[in-house]
C-alpha cells in the first residue's frame, strides 16, 4: 500500500480529535478496503493452495492498523504479532512485495524467507510479524530505545493482541518502558480471543488498571471506528513523540475469522461471530462517506481499482520464481557462512 | 605487552570498543552503579555511565534481550549481560528465535549486532555453573564464543562487538580471575570461527573450549613425560566451528579426543565427534573419544561436582588409552 502520511493528522483547532474530512476519511477507508480485500484474496489462494503455509487473517480489525499507522512517521516503527498482514500493509508495504511473500516467491518482500509470519521490512520500520505471542513486545521496546538514546522524535509502536495480556514479556516491557520513559506506544487489538479462547478465561486483571500499575497513561477505543483510532492514537503517540514516556492504547475490536485460516471455529457461539461481523469497519467508514457526500458509486470504484491493484500483485507473483534452495542457504549470517 | 586477567582483558575490549564506535552500549542487571558479578562490567559505569551507555536493568532477562534486538535492528550495537549463562533458557526466544532469524528472513535487509555476555562453569564459585551453549547451537543465526585465555577473550569480544549477527559470548568463571596473560597493547581482534593450536603434538588430537583447554594443556605436560605428545586445539567459538582447524589436526594426529564442560549427549562434543567420523574417518587409527559433564544435574557437593567434571586425570588417561589402540 502507498503511504500517504499525516493526511489523518491534521487536527482540529483545539487538538483533541481528528476532523476527518472527507478526503482523510476516504483515504483511510482506501487503506483498510486494501487490507481487507487482500486478506479476502490470501483466504482464496489459502483454500486454493497457492500460500505454503498457515495464514492468521486479521479482517475485522482493519480500523486499528490503518487509524494507529495514520497517526505515525514512516521512520517510526511498528513491531507486529501473528496476525500481522494490517500492520505491514498500514504501515506502507507495497501489495506486489506482499503477496509475493505471503506466497513464499522469490520477488517477496523477504525473498520468500519471511513468509506470513515473518514479513518485515526495515525500510518501512515494519519489524516484523512473530510466531510467538506478546514476541514483538521487547523488540519494539528496544527500537524505542534506540530512538531515545540516538535523540531522535520517533516512537516505537507495539502491537499486540489481548492473548499477549497473559504473557510475561507485556509485564516486562511496561515495566521497562515506564522506567525508562520510552517513546513506546502499546497499542492492544483486542478481539476478545486469545487463539482458541475467550479472554475472560485467559487474563484476570484489565489492562486499564495494569497500565495504572505502572502509571503509564492509558486510553481505549472503539477500534471498529477508525476515525476514533486515529484521533487516540495521535493522542497515545505525540506524548510519547515529546519525550514523556510510553503510552497505552487499548482498541476493542472484532475477529472475524479463526484464530488461523481454516480454523472451523466450534469452540465459538454462532451469536458471537454474527455478533462480530456485524461490526464491521468499512461499513461504519462508509455510512460517514455517504454523509459527507461521497457515495456508493465512488467507493465502488475505489473497491475496483483496489482489486485490480491486488490482482495484479497476485498475478505478479503467481508468474514469479520460487526462491532457489541454493540461494536460500545464504544469509543466515550477516557477511557469510558460519560452516558446512 | 600488558599482563590482564580474563575480567580485565573483556572489560578492556568492551571500553576500547565503546570509545571506538557511539553506537556500542551495555545494558544488564547491576552492571552499572555495582560494577557487575565478578567485577563483569567494573570501570565502564565510571568512563561511559553519565553519556547514558551503561544502563542497569530491572531483572527481566527476556526483555532486556529482545530490547537488545530491537535497539540492533535500530542501528545500535548493544550488549546485553544477562550475568549468567544459567538464564539462557529465559532468553532463548528472543536471542536464537527472534535476533537469530531475522537476518535471513529478511533476506539480508535487517542486521542483529547484538553481543549477549553470560558467565558460567564449575570453578571456585560454586554456583550457576550451567554451561548450556548447546541450546543456542540448534538456532541458526547465532554465533558462539567461547575464549580459554584472557588474550583471546579480549580479541574475541572486540569481534563479536563488530559482529553484524548476534553473538554469545560466553565468560568461564574458572578463568575469570586466574592467569594474567600478555596482552598486546595495540588493537587486535580474534575472528569467530578461527580455531587455534594451542600446543602442537603428534599423537592425538584434543579438541577442547574454555577451562577445558587448561586442562588438556596440563594433561599434555604430563603426558609429554610418558613420551605422548598430544595437539590441544582450542575452538575458541562454537559456531562459527572451524572444521579445518579440527580435521587438518585429526588427519595428523589420526587420534581424536573431544573435551567440554558440557553433556556429551546432543552438545558440542557430538557434533566434534560427528564431524570427524564423518569426514575424517579413515584417518582414523581409534574411535573418537568424548570427555562430558555427567548426565546429571551438575549435583552441589564439592565432591559430587568435582566428581562430574572431566580433570586433567580423565584427559589423560582417556588419550593414553586412545594411543595404545
Amino acid at each position: 500500500m502507498t503511504p500517504e502520511p499525516a493526511t489523518a493528522r491534521r487536527a482540529s483547532g483545539d487538538g483533541d480529535t481528528v476532523q476527518a474530512d472527507a478526503s482523510v476519511l476516504l483515504e483511510l477507508y482506501r487503506r483498510m478496503a486494501t487490507i481487507r480485500r487482500a486478506e479476502e484474496r490470501l483466504s482464496q489462494l489459502f483454500a486454493d493452495g497457492a500460500v505454503p503455509g498457515f495464514l492468521h487473517l486479521s479482517i475485522g480489525q482493519e480500523a486499528v492498523p490503518v487509524g494507529v499507522c495514520a497517526a505515525l512517521e514512516p521512520a517510526d516503527t511498528v513491531a507486529s504479532t501473528h496476525r500481522g498482514h494490517g500492520h505491514a500493509l498500514a504501515k506502507g508495504m507495497a501489495l506486489e512485495g506482499f503477496f509475493a511473500e505471503i506466497m513464499g516467491r522469490a520477488s517477496g518482500v523477504c525473498a520468500g524467507r519471511g513468509g506470513s509470519i515473518h514479513v518485515a521490512d526495515m525500510s518501512i520500520g515494519m519489524l516484523g510479524a512473530n510466531g510467538i505471542v506478546g514476541g514483538g513486545l521487547p523488540l519494539a521496546a528496544g527500537s524505542a530505545l534506540a530512538h531515545q538514546v540516538k535523540g531522535r522524535p520517533n516512537v516505537a509502536v507495539a502491537f499486540f493482541g489481548d492473548g499477549a495480556m497473559a504473557e510475561g514479556a507485556l509485564h516486562e516491557c511496561l515495566n521497562l518502558a515506564r522506567l525508562w520513559k520510552l517513546p513506546l506506544v502499546f497499542v492492544c487489538e483486542n478481539n476478545g480471543w486469545g487463539e482458541f479462547s475467550p479472554l475472560e478465561r485467559q487474563f484476570a486483571a484489565k489492562l486499564a488498571a495494569l497500565g495504572a500499575a505502572f502509571a503509564i497513561p492509558y486510553e481505549e477505543v472503539d477500534g471498529i471506528d477508525v476515525e476514533a483510532v486515529a484521533a487516540a492514537a495521535q493522542r497515545r503517540i505525540e506524548p510519547a513523540r515529546r519525550g514523556e514516556g510510553p503510552q497505552i492504547l487499548e482498541c476493542f475490536t472484532q475477529r472475524w475469522r479463526g484464530h488461523y485460516e481454516g480454523d472451523p471455529q466450534k469452540y465459538r457461539d454462532p451469536s458471537n461471530l454474527d455478533a462480530a461481523r456485524g461490526q464491521d469497519a468499512l461499513a461504519v467508514a462508509a455510512g460517514r462517506l455517504a454523509a459527507q457526500g461521497i457515495g456508493a458509486a465512488q467507493l465502488a470504484r475505489l473497491e475496483r481499482s483496489i482489486a485490480e491493484h491486488i490482482e495484479t500483485a497476485v498475478t505478479a507473483a503467481r508468474a514469479a520464481a520460487e526462491p532457489d534452495f541454493e540461494t536460500a542457504l545464504a544469509g543466515v549470517y550477516a557477511g557469510g557462512r558460519a560452516h558446512g | 605487552m600488558i599482563r590482564q586477567t580474563m575480567q580485565e582483558a573483556i572489560v578492556a575490549g568492551i571500553a576500547e570498543e565503546m570509545r571506538r564506535d557511539a553506537d556500542v552500549f551495555i545494558m544488564g542487571l547491576d552492571i552499572g552503579r555495582f560494577g557487575g558479578p565478578l567485577n563483569s562490567c567494573k570501570g565502564l559505569w565510571e568512563e561511559f555511565g553519565a553519556t547514558g551507555r551503561v544502563i542497569d536493568t530491572p531483572i527481566s532477562e527476556g526483555a532486556i534481550v529482545g530490547a537488545g534486538v530491537g535497539a540492533a535492528l535500530a542501528g545500535k550495537r548493544p550488549i546485553v549481560d544477562i550475568m549468567f549463562l544459567e538464564y539462557l533458557p529465559l532468553v532463548i526466544q528472543q536471542l536464537g528465535c527472534d535476533g537469530g532469524a531475522m537476518h535471513y528472513y529478511s533476506a539480508g535487509k535487517a542486521r542483529v549486532p547484538l553481543v549477549v555476555r553470560a558467565k558460567y562453569g564449575v570453578g571456585p564459585y560454586h554456583g550457576h555453573p550451567y554451561d548450556f551453549h548447546a541450546w543456542l547451537m540448534q538456532t541458526p543465526g547465532v554465533k558462539i564464543a567461547v575464549p580459554a585465555t584472557a588474550r583471546d577473550a579480549k580479541g574475541l569480544m572486540k569481534a563479536a562487538i563488530r559482529d553484524d549477527s548476534p553473538v554469545l559470548f560466553m565468560e568461564h568463571m574458572a578463568l575469570y580471575h586466574g592467569l594474567r596473560d600478555a596482552i598486546p597493547e595495540e588493537d587486535y581482534v580474534v575472528p569467530l570461527g578461527v580455531a587455534e593450536v594451542k600446543r602442537a603434538g603428534r599423537d592425538v588430537t584434543v579438541i577442547a573450549s574454555a577451562a577445558m583447554v587448561r586442562r588438556a594443556l596440563a594433561a599434555a605436560q604430563a603426558l609429554a613425560k610418558e613420551g605422548i605428545e598430544i595437539e590441544v586445539v582450542d575452538l575458541r567459538s562454537i559456531v562459527p566451528l572451524d572444521e579445518a582447524t579440527i580435521l587438518d589436526s585429526v588427519r595428523k594426529t589420526g587420534r581424536a579426543l573431544v573435551v567440554q564442560e558440557t553433556v556429551c549427549f546432543g552438545g558440542s562434543t557430538a557434533e566434534v565427534a560427528a564431524l570427524i567420523a564423518e569426514r575424517s574417518f579413515r584417518d582414523l587409527k581409534a574411535p573418537v573419544r568424548r570427555l562430558g559433564t555427567a548426565y546429571v544435574p551438575v549435583p552441589f557437593a564439592r565432591s559430587l561436582e568435582k566428581a562430574a567434571v572431566p580433570d586433567d586425570a580423565a584427559i589423560v588417561a582417556a588419550a593414553r588409552d586412545l594411543v595404545s589402540q
